[in-house]
């Protein structure tokens, strides 16, 4: 087991991640990284994260749309693989994996949709924790992370794991070189704040404000109020919900995010597509436009805090 | 420490009770229970299980005393425990019943709201909001805040309201906001889900009074306390009426709150068996291509999974997909069930029994016509049990009725109509103009 913090020596996050060394590595401030994709898609510059539910409305769509995304820019894609009780989702993204359970959406066809994509960006899984726990002939987490692992994902994010629960999926995380995202909530302070760091690893998910996932047009104090409390912990924060445009992620960069997770609002243009029976192309290029706009919002908020930076 | 030690031949109170007190520390049952929830929720769930411990079992300002006050001068409690005369005679052996029916609202489901909104109260919290299937626990929460003169919303599955008009009336007249919840099937685990993403958004002055011993800790362990009391007055009622313990306990079980508020008094009682007795519904098998389970087994045909906050056994598909369970009942129709029944039945001490909606409406028609009790379709399942097993059971069996029947009515005119059963009404008289 990795869990004890073990110092590199050189505490430089980008270098941490070696793909040859199955247990996680962890710089001299702590901070783990299993996945090189996923440490190279935050160094230099804020990453764009964004988020699709695999297999809305279908699998073919579904996977012109992904690649819409990393065409578009993205650096680490989230990938949303459905499950039946979403309970920290807000309408959109229910309604998304509604569909993609109507269209037929299982484990294994998700697995198989994530060898079959031709993206630059690293891939994380984003699901709850029955299916991770159910999947395979063994009891326990491992059998999905093998699975995951063996189709290229770099990563989980399981928003229904706080990291009480965790430590079997961390183990099985470091043992086929995973990172294990975990979300940060405005309420999180303190001794679990400190538990969750332990365990976290590629980048941490700040929960922009409370409530459910859902594109809002304000981006919320305490957003920065989180990135303040964070600060003192060298893993790569990004900031997630309510982000929707440029100028949003520009702000969030701009006050000290590494990067930005948009899903609702590409969500949304999936939704508006099926609604209107809109051609794929077209919604795909929707969600090309958008992430091309979220990338240079993000990358203007960059330059913003280094200019800022620099200027001192 | 080992429970042979608590177990007394007298019923001395003085015993370790290491069963009745199960969970309370970490909230597992085992391998099952523990806290399954989106971080946001975390600091409240840790807020709760503070004022859980500090007030229920600490009874911190005196918080235990004003909720039993509370439950006899507004509840009614303690509800008596009645021989059941005729069904005593048809089975051979002394059958009484535990009158939750009589508890104010008409159902158990009182006992855990009124703790509950005592509680938000205690805590500080200005909002408490629900989730309901049959609208027992709507009801039930419905009351409870307004005699706390809390503002109160209840989340419910759109098919259940449609099924539970009587009860979505009753909520409105005690003041609480109804929403429909249309997601899925719009019925129990629906209305669940929205009512954690309700709580999600508002945890800082909102305060989730969830209706049964599911979800994560400390709501299984609290609700089960609260729920307790029947228990622990049918214990002494039967040692006062009997001299000695009951053979058997027999409670209808969903989520499970009024099977672990029937059992908690007894499961330190080594030679009082419990029978919980769940909703077959049409038939055991499981259509998994179409996600469905025709019926709410899940002790009894469920597997380890988890669901709404808890690992516990569940209906799912081979992926993991949550099943649309189904039952007569709305109340039982839930496809989990509470992490410390799954962890009793795994260790023997509980044993799980399937009854289907046939043989509930005939146990139904039964009490009614020979008792002169109408039960809700929930505890119907109770009396189905009882008519096919009794030759099973010792000498003293008690079966919680949990909740009266009132609000089936519609349901039950349908449901007869469908079905030939023995000396029930012939419903057609009823059936044109509904």
């Amino acid at each position: 087991m990795a869990d004890e913090p073990t110092a590199t020596g050189d505490g430089d996050r980008s270098d941490s991640a070696d793909p040859a060394d199955s247990a996680a590595r962890v710089t001299a401030e702590g901070t783990r990284a299993n996945s090189a994709a996923i440490a190279e898609a935050f160094a230099d510059g804020p990453a764009y994260v964004p988020y699709l539910v695999v297999g809305d409305p279908d699998a073919a769509s579904s996977k012109a749309y992904v690649e819409a995304l990393d065409r578009g820019g993205a650096d680490v894609i989230e990938l949303g693989l459905p499950f039946s009780e979403p309970i920290a989702e807000g309408p959109t993204i229910q309604e998304a994996l509604v569909r993609a359970l109507d269209a037929g959406m299982t484990p294994d066809r998700f697995f198989a949709f994530a060898e079959g994509l031709d993206v630059d960006a690293a891939l994380v899984c984003m699901t709850y924790y029955n299916l991770i726990y159910q999947y395979g002939a063994a009891s326990g987490p491992r059998p999905f992370v093998e699975r995951a692992a063996a189709a290229g994902i770099e990563g989980l994010v399981v928003p229904d794991l706080p990291a009480e629960e965790a430590d079997p999926l961390r183990e099985a995380c470091d043992e086929f070189g995973l990172d294990l995202v975990f979300i940060v909530a405005p309420t999180t302070r303190g001794d679990r704040l400190d538990r969750i760091m332990e365990r976290v690893s590629g980048y941490v998910y700040v929960q922009a404000r409370l409530g459910t996932t859902g594109a809002r047009s304000d981006v919320s104090e305490q957003t920065t109020e989180s990135l303040d409390r964070l600060s003192g912990y060298d893993v790569p924060k990004a900031v997630g919900f309510g982000i929707s445009t440029g100028e949003h992620a520009e702000r969030i960069v701009a006050g000290g995010a590494d990067g930005v997770i948009v899903g609702s609002a590409l969500v949304d243009i999936v939704g508006d597509g099926v609604a209107n029976d809109r051609p794929t192309a077209a919604v795909a290029d929707r969600l090309e436009s958008l992430s091309r706009e979220l990338k240079e919002g993000a990358e203007r908020g960059y330059a913003a805090r280094v200019g800022a930076a620099e200027s001192q | 420490m080992s429970e042979t030690d608590t177990q007394t031949t007298d019923g001395t109170e003085t015993a370790r009770r290491p069963g009745r007190e199960r969970g309370r520390e970490d909230g597992k049952f085992g391998r099952y229970g523990g806290q399954y929830v989106p971080e946001a929720l975390m600091p409240a769930i840790e807020e709760l299980t503070d004022a859980y411990e500090r007030y229920v079992l600490d009874n911190e300002d005196g918080f235990m005393d004003e909720f039993r006050r509370r439950l006899a001068d507004f509840g009614g409690r303690p509800t008596p425990l009645q021989r059941a005369d005729r069904l005593s005679e048809r089975y051979g052996r002394d059958v009484y019943l535990k009158r939750e029916d009589l508890l104010h609202g008409g159902a158990h489901k009182l006992n855990n709201a009124l703790g509950q909104a005592l509680l938000a109260k205690y805590m500080g919290k200005e909002r408490i909001i629900a989730e309901t299937g049959a609208g027992q626990h709507g009801t039930a929460t419905a009351m409870a805040a307004a005699h706390l003169d809390m503002p109160c919303t209840i989340y419910m599955g759109e098919r259940d309201i449609n099924r539970q008009r009587p009860n979505v009336f009753r909520m409105k007249l005690n003041g609480a906001e109804v929403k429909p919840v249309t997601t899925g099937r719009g019925t129990l685990k629906e209305a669940i889900s929205e009512t954690m993403r309700d709580w999600a958004a508002t945890v800082e002055d909102t305060h989730y009074v969830i209706g049964s011993v599911v979800g994560p800790h400390p709501f299984p362990v609290m609700v089960r306390d609260f729920q307790a009391v029947i228990s622990e007055e049918a214990r002494e009622q039967a040692r006062e009426k009997t001299g000695q313990l009951p053979t058997d306990i027999v409670a209808c079980a969903g989520g499970g709150s009024n099977t672990m508020g029937a059992f908690a008094g007894f499961v330190d009682d080594g030679a009082v068996s419990l029978h919980a007795v769940e909703a077959g519904g049409s038939t055991l098998e499981v259509d998994e291509e179409a996600g469905v389970a025709p019926n709410s087994a899940s002790l009894y045909t469920g597997e380890e999974g988890v669901l709404h906050g808890a690992r516990t056994k569940l209906l799912q598909d081979r992926d993991g997909q949550i099943m649309e369970s189904h039952s007569v009942s709305s109340g039982l129709d839930y496809a989990g069930v509470g992490p410390e029944l799954a962890y009793l039945v795994d260790e023997g001490r509980v044993n799980p029994v399937a009854v289907d909606d046939d043989a509930a409406l005939a146990g139904f028609h039964r009490l009614s016509r020979t008792e002169g009790i109408i039960p809700a379709l929930e505890t119907a399942h109770a009396f189905g049990f009882l008519e096919d097993h009794h030759e099973e059971l010792g000498d003293r069996v008690v079966v919680n009725v949990s909740g009266r029947g009132d609000k089936d009515l519609e349901a039950v005119i349908e449901e007869t109509d469908q079905r030939e059963i023995a000396g029930a009404p012939d419903m057609s008289m009823f059936t044109e103009g509904i």
